[in-house]
């Protein structure tokens, strides 16, 4: 299992645009990726391609997350996931 | 100035027998224009509580089933949204996902599993996630719609039957409806949809003030018209409300000169005079500092309506002074100099806001709304004052303020002491309540100046709810009962004996010839949307006082209100030309 945490830099936090772009690369992974706040337990981690799920959690800006996924190419692929977590993606 | 045909030779596309059918209902937007024709589907039905799975149909196939309509639902928004641009598009783009999201996916499947129908199964997945992000509230709560729109996508694409909402084409068309919501204005893009007609809703309607407000042409109330074919050409007049099937050479001429007058009509110079050079100021009526900067930039001398709900719908919990504070000193910004009238909050009825009104009362017209929620909820009114009048420090504007919903003078002696209290020098109460009419000059020895609002001044007067279609023919301004409590509340001003200015803020003042009208009834200002400026504008300017007075008195002692609209419009040739 691979790891990673992140940093939510889009000033509206994981919602409305940054969500949408975020769940598009999820989509696009051959692998499941699951989403959580830092601190809570992997049992709770969601689904990270689901955008209602990704709303449901709520992280603000500022609010730090962990990025979880098995198999070939997990790290490369939450390398990048978090590359777009901490871009202010609503400054675009 | 109408020239409906009928009988035209046929076209090709549309079927013999309705070539030159022609509708008649109520015109409530100007403008000639030809178009085919769209309709909006119905509504989906919601499938039946606990609807099963048909005995033949495997859970597995159902399944399937629900992922093929949810794909197909996504890929349709998502091609939606490549043409769309801004909100609009990342909307789009958001619902897109939610369509095929795996959450509401997979809950749906769970429960076609235990035997539930896949429509059944969508309802209620999406009914549970809906209401998951209505109790996170804020920006989540406002998604929970979403989900619901997306639902309905979902089962209507299971039945086979069209997509909910307003029909999506590539090409300008002209959209038949039953009635239109407020929320249908989100979706509604003025640049594909040139024109509206409803079977339904009256000249009040939201059909009616969407229209005006997005300058579209539009008639309400055409009994029939959601029967014909999509693709159907029709010629709408939304001056003279009527609408004719597979239109002919004299239309498509009135169509033309009226694309050419309207260009003309697009400039009011920022003064409302008549012809004798007798001032009218022209003002506009705004919800927020983005209508107030368009109505500055078309010529509005001030706000005479600044619908402070509209700042606030859809909000569970009062908004904060400095949330109030902020959104008003937008507006006032937008008018240094100029005069903005401020209404407190009109909840109620139609404009329910969570922290103020009850959804529950059996007769919401007559119940606990505008000024009366003081009863109920006190305090709201005292701090929007505190708010109004903070936003009101250092800035150019010249801040009055009303009440919406006053029915005596002894709660307007009442506003006036808590505006007093507040420190905001100008108070001043709407007429909408025909008893506030008939005691005007009791009113105005407490405040210092009132302000029509026709829209409810009517269905009271009426006895007529102002949303129900059949009831459109009793809904209208033009009534001479309604003119009559017009002349009576200017009377009642003239008796107070302070000249205090009778306004008028409601639709009517929107209407070219009843502004005449009004005018001539002694109205000093006249408020309304900002698309309306340059055409009232031009008409007032054609008439002097005298002229005036004389069609205010037509109208008065008119025997109904469609005589009262033809015996003024007669005299107006002014309208013909203009083509309003």
């Amino acid at each position: 299992m691979s790891e990673r945490t992140a940093v939510i830099a889009s000033r509206v936090g994981l919602h409305a645009r940054p969500a949408g772009i975020f769940v598009a690369a999820v989509g696009e992974l051959p692998i499941e990726v699951t989403i959580s706040m830092a601190g809570e337990p992997v049992d709770d981690a969601m689904d990270a391609s689901s955008i209602l799920s990704i709303m449901s959690l709520g992280a603000s800006n500022g609010d730090t997350v962990v990025l979880r996924a098995e198999g070939d190419g997990a790290d490369e692929a939450l390398d990048s996931l978090v590359k777009i977590l901490e871009t202010d993606l609503d400054a675009e | 100035m109408r020239t409906i045909v009928q009988t035209l030779p046929g076209s090709a596309s549309t079927d013999q027998s309705e070539t030159g059918r022609t509708f008649a209902g109520a015109g409530v937007s100007p403008g000639r224009i030809i178009g085919s024709i769209l309709l909006m589907p119905q509504a989906v039905r919601e499938p039946a509580v606990g609807e099963r799975l048909a005995a033949e149909t495997s859970s597995e196939e159902a399944s399937t089933a629900l992922r093929t309509a949810a794909k197909a639902v996504q890929s349709n928004l998502t091609a939606r949204s490549v043409g769309a641009s801004g909100a609009g598009r990342e909307v789009l783009e958001a619902t897109a996902l939610m369509a095929n999201d795996p959450m509401l996916v997979k809950a749906a499947i769970k429960l076609i599993t235990n035997g539930a129908s896949p429509e059944r199964a969508i309802w209620d997945a999406a009914a549970s996630v809906a209401e998951m992000l209505h109790n996170l509230g804020g920006y989540m709560a406002e998604r929970a719609t979403d989900v619901l729109d997306v639902r309905g996508r979902i089962v209507a694409e299971l039945r086979g039957v069209p997509a909910p909402g307003i029909p999506y084409s590539d090409t300008p068309f002209i959209l038949i409806a039953e009635d239109l919501a407020p929320a249908d204005t989100a979706t509604l893009d003025p640049a594909k949809v040139i024109a509206l007609v409803t079977s339904s809703g009256g000249p009040q309607s939201h059909t009616a003030i969407i229209a005006r407000a997005l300058g579209l042409p539009a008639v309400v109330a055409a009994v029939g018209v959601d029967a014909l074919a999509d693709g159907t050409r029709i010629f709408v007049d939304g001056a003279a409300g009527t609408i004719l099937v597979d239109p002919g050479a004299d239309e498509v001429a009135l169509a033309k000169a009226w694309e050419t007058a309207a260009a003309a009509l697009a400039v009011f110079d920022g003064t409302g005079r008549l012809h004798d050079g007798h001032l009218v100021p022209l003002l506009s009526n705004v919800g927020g500092s983005k209508d107030a900067v368009k109505a500055a930039a078309a010529g509005a001398e001030g706000v005479g309506l600044l619908r402070t709900e509209f700042c606030f719908l859809e909000r569970d919990t009062e908004p904060s002074i400095a949330e109030q504070v902020e959104a008003y000193r937008g507006v006032f910004d937008a008018f240094p100099g100029k005069k903005v009238v401020v209404r407190t909050l009109d909840a109620g009825a139609d404009k329910p806001l969570p922290f103020l009104t009850d959804a529950s009362e059996p007769n919401p017209a007559l119940g606990v709304r505008g000024y009366r929620t003081d009863l109920t909820s006190p305090g709201v009114l005292k701090r929007q004052l505190e708010a109004i009048a903070l936003a009101a420090e250092g800035t150019e504007a010249e801040v009055w303020v009303m009440a919406p919903m006053i029915s005596t003078a002894e709660e307007a002696e009442h506003f006036a002491a808590l505006c007093a209290a507040a420190g905001l020098a100008t108070p001043g109460v709407m007429v909408e309540v025909p008893s506030a009419a008939l005691t005007a000059a009791s009113i105005l020895e407490h405040v210092d100046f009132v302000s029509l609002g026709t829209n409810d001044l009517t269905q009271y007067a009426m006895a007529a709810d102002r949303q129900l279609g059949p009831l459109a023919a009793l809904n209208t301004p033009w009534q001479p009962a309604v003119l009559q409590l017009i002349r009576l509340t200017v009377n009642g001003s003239r008796d107070e004996g302070h000249d205090k200015p009778v306004g008028v803020c409601g639709e009517a003042a929107a209407d070219p010839a009843l502004a005449v009208v009004l005018v001539g009834l002694g109205v000093a200002t006249l408020s309304m949307t900002a698309r309306a400026l340059s055409s009232v504008a031009a008409v007032l300017a054609s008439v002097t006082l005298p002229e005036a007075q004389q069609l205010a008195k037509l109208a008065l002692t008119a025997h109904s209100a469609t005589d009262a609209r033809r015996l003024v419009r007669e005299k107006l040739p002014i309208l013909n030309t203009l083509g309003l």
